[in-house]
């Protein structure tokens, strides 16, 4: 008998497919599942919400014509020397380890070309991703894997983790399959065995040591660099307002849909609350402090395109990151290795195993034959491409609703789809001006 | 007769520590300047010469708060009095001393280099530790040593509980009494090559009075290198 439909047969909604096939899994190999990627889930979001172009109450900006300046300024609030991006869509830390050197060294060079930044992760700078990234922002994060303060100093940027919205609380495993000699060799550890990073820092507890933290970076660093602070989004009212307070330049707040190289599926699915209202509650932070375009907010998990970006912009955020994007526009999941794919179990589309180091793409790997398949030259410009049609979309929306410059979006400009979008971006319901929780009905 | 070096004297009651900071890391990027500086009147400020880069002998007269000699490199730096949190954390090479006690996490994440603690230090000496030698002649809190990853630790005195919590490879000695091993850490074989380990650290240290025959070897015994579900109750 096949598994298609069949008069008789009806499925479960509580215990689907996807569910049987977790369950029998889960009873055979007694271990959580372990994946990459981001949270799978349908969520509310970007997709939730319309803009309102320009019409007899507005008028819009001539697209190829007038001008939509795009550029953003991060790092404005202490540092000597804030980061000038020509566009507000940044490349998100990735941690060489979890992606090749060659992967790491093609979203320097996309991002380059675009004249954005691009940002390390767990496991230290490379001397490829810093040679191919004019502006690159150095992560601290608890493991402290591979710091140190001369690349501290050749940083642009220095970015405080917290926590990340694919998994907020929780520390991270690299998979003792991906430690290769140069891995191990950065991270002060044995080639091959299981790498733990703690879920907290090692020298601090809570917003007073970090401000004493960060008031640290900046002497190590003479004032120069813009000191960013990244939290996954959950209780981010209170987390943006301490982190202000502790004296973070810019603050990245990373929604549930962020991606992650390696995490227990119930962690990425369960555990922090969706991109589309975690923006509202860091702008309301940030303007009760009177301090909103001042300390600059990035927003990321879950940027897929333009719509996506500008929206973000709108609801007042002053740049994006984006990860799993990036990976896909670098030939992620790609159908041309669909064969592959298949063999690993797997499918392009689907392809979510960024954990086990077999990716057939040469991207999420430290095998050395796969990392050679990806050429690090192609794979920038198609991160370059990427970042260049976000752009342009941004731009027209912008110009469709009369802007002259993207971060003159607002929210007075978006309307809703559903109730949960309205509650959550805190804009009215279309077609009414219901705006629930804020706005009689 | 030697000639001796006039000290750089900065009072930290009327120079900004951001002063202090900026001149001490002048000497780096001018490759000149003095080499000897002596600070008076820390008061318990943060990040006191933190950051610096090259071989400078910087002597603090009083007591320290955070980050005291962060991310050290190549120099000196000498702590006449008590250290808060974080001491010589991250260091990369050099030398730090603390003749009083120092708070937690010392020397957390370190990469390399000697810190030298003469009275006690609280919970969470040499987290992370990355290849830093650690001597404290006192006795270091709970979770001292928690994931270290290389480097040694010695302590004269006696060792909280959960001592080397999910260590690597990093190298445990303690004189005194150790209140609880942590997870995956062991009692392993005091032999000759690791009496003559210590030796050599406590002569480094400048500790003459302990005998190095006296310790016990504590590290890892490998077995949550590799997550198997066996071992889920341990994680």
């Amino acid at each position: 008998m096949s598994g298609g439909w069949q008069p008789g047969l009806r499925e479960s909604a509580l215990f689907d497919r996807n569910v049987i096939a977790e369950i029998q899994r889960a009873a055979k190999e007694g271990i959580y599942d372990i994946r990459g990627f981001g949270a799978k889930r349908k969520l509310p979001h970007f997709d939730d919400l319309l803009f309102l172009g320009a019409s007899v109450s507005r008028y819009p900006l001539e697209g190829y014509r007038e001008r939509c300046d795009t550029n953003v300024t991060l790092g404005t609030r202490f540092a000597k020397k804030p980061l000038e991006l020509k566009i507000p869509v940044t490349i998100a830390g990735m941690s060489f380890g979890a992606l090749s050197a060659p992967a790491k060294e093609a979203l320097g060079r996309g991002a380059t070309e675009m004249g954005t930044s691009t940002t390390t992760g767990d496991g230290g700078m490379t001397p490829e991703e810093r040679g191919h990234s004019e502006v690159l922002v150095y992560q601290l994060l608890p493991s402290r894997y591979g710091m140190n303060p001369d690349d501290l100093r050749r940083a642009d940027a220095i970015e405080v983790v917290v926590g990340q919205g694919a998994k907020p609380g929780g520390g991270g495993m690299l998979l003792g399959h991906k430690i290769s000699d140069r891995v191990a060799a950065m991270r002060d550890l044995p080639k091959g065995i299981d790498q733990r990073s703690a879920c907290r820092h090692p020298d601090w507890t809570g917003p007073d040591d970090l401000e004493i933290k960060i008031g640290e970076l900046r002497e190590i660093t003479d004032w120069q660099k813009p000191i960013f602070v990244k939290v996954g989004a959950t209780r981010t009212y209170y987390d943006v307002q301490l982190a202000v307070k502790a004296g973070a330049d810019v603050i990245v707040v990373d929604g549930m849909q962020g991606g992650t190289a390696a995490t227990q599926d119930v962690f990425i699915e369960h555990v922090g609350i969706p991109t589309l209202c975690a923006i509202p509650l860091a702008v309301q932070a940030l303007q009760e402090l009177g301090l909103h375009r001042e300390v600059q907010l990035i927003v990321s998990g879950g940027i897929r395109s333009g719509a996506d970006v500008a929206k973000a912009l709108a609801l007042g955020a002053d740049a994006v990151s984006i990860g799993t994007a990036a990976l896909i526009a670098m030939g992620d999941n790609s159908p041309d290795y669909e064969a592959e794919y298949q063999k690993i179990g797997s499918s392009a589309g689907y392809y979510d195993d960024w954990q086990d180091g077999r990716d057939p793409t040469g991207i999420s790997t430290q095998d050395d034959e796969l990392a050679a398949r990806f050429d690090p030259e192609l794979g920038g410009r198609r991160v370059a491409n990427y970042l260049r049609v976000l752009t342009l979309e941004t731009q027209t929306l912008a110009r469709a609703c009369g802007k002259s410059h993207v971060h003159n979006l607002e929210p007075e400009d978006l309307v809703a789809l559903t109730i949960e979008a309205a509650a959550m971006a805190r804009v009215p319901l279309a077609g009414t001006d219901w705006v629930p929780g804020r706005s009689p009905f | 007769m030697t000639a001796t070096v006039e000290a750089e004297v900065v009072d930290l009651a009327v120079t900004p520590l951001r002063d202090l900071n900026q001149r001490l890391h002048d000497v780096a990027l001018a490759g000149e300047g003095p080499s000897s500086w002596r600070i008076v009147n820390p008061r318990g400020a943060h990040a006191v010469a933190c950051g610096l880069d090259a071989e400078l002998d910087v002597e603090i007269h009083g007591h320290v708060g955070y980050y005291c000699a962060g991310m050290n490199k190549l120099a000196t730096v000498r702590v006449r009095g008590n250290a808060s949190t974080g001491i010589a954390e991250n260091m990369m090479s050099g030398l730090v001393v603390v003749e009083g006690s120092v708070s937690q996490s010392a020397g957390a994440t370190a990469h390399g280099g000697l810190l030298v603690v003469h009275g006690d230090a609280a919970a969470r000496c040499g987290i992370s530790m990355k290849g830093v030698d650690i001597v404290v002649r006192g006795s270091v809190g709970h979770l001292s040593a928690f994931m270290a990853q290389t480097g040694n630790l010695v302590v004269c005195g006696d060792a909280g509980d959960a001592l080397g919590d999910s260590i690597y490879e990093a190298r445990l000695y303690v004189r005194g009494s150790v209140a609880g091993l942590g997870t995956d850490c062991i009692e392993k074989e005091m032999r000759a090559e690791h009496v003559e380990q210590v030796r050599e650290l406590l002569e480094r240290a400048g500790i003459d009075d302990v005998g190095a025959a006296d310790f016990r070897r504590y590290g890892s015994a490998r077995q949550l290198y590799n997550f198997t579900i066996d071992n889920a109750g341990a994680y």
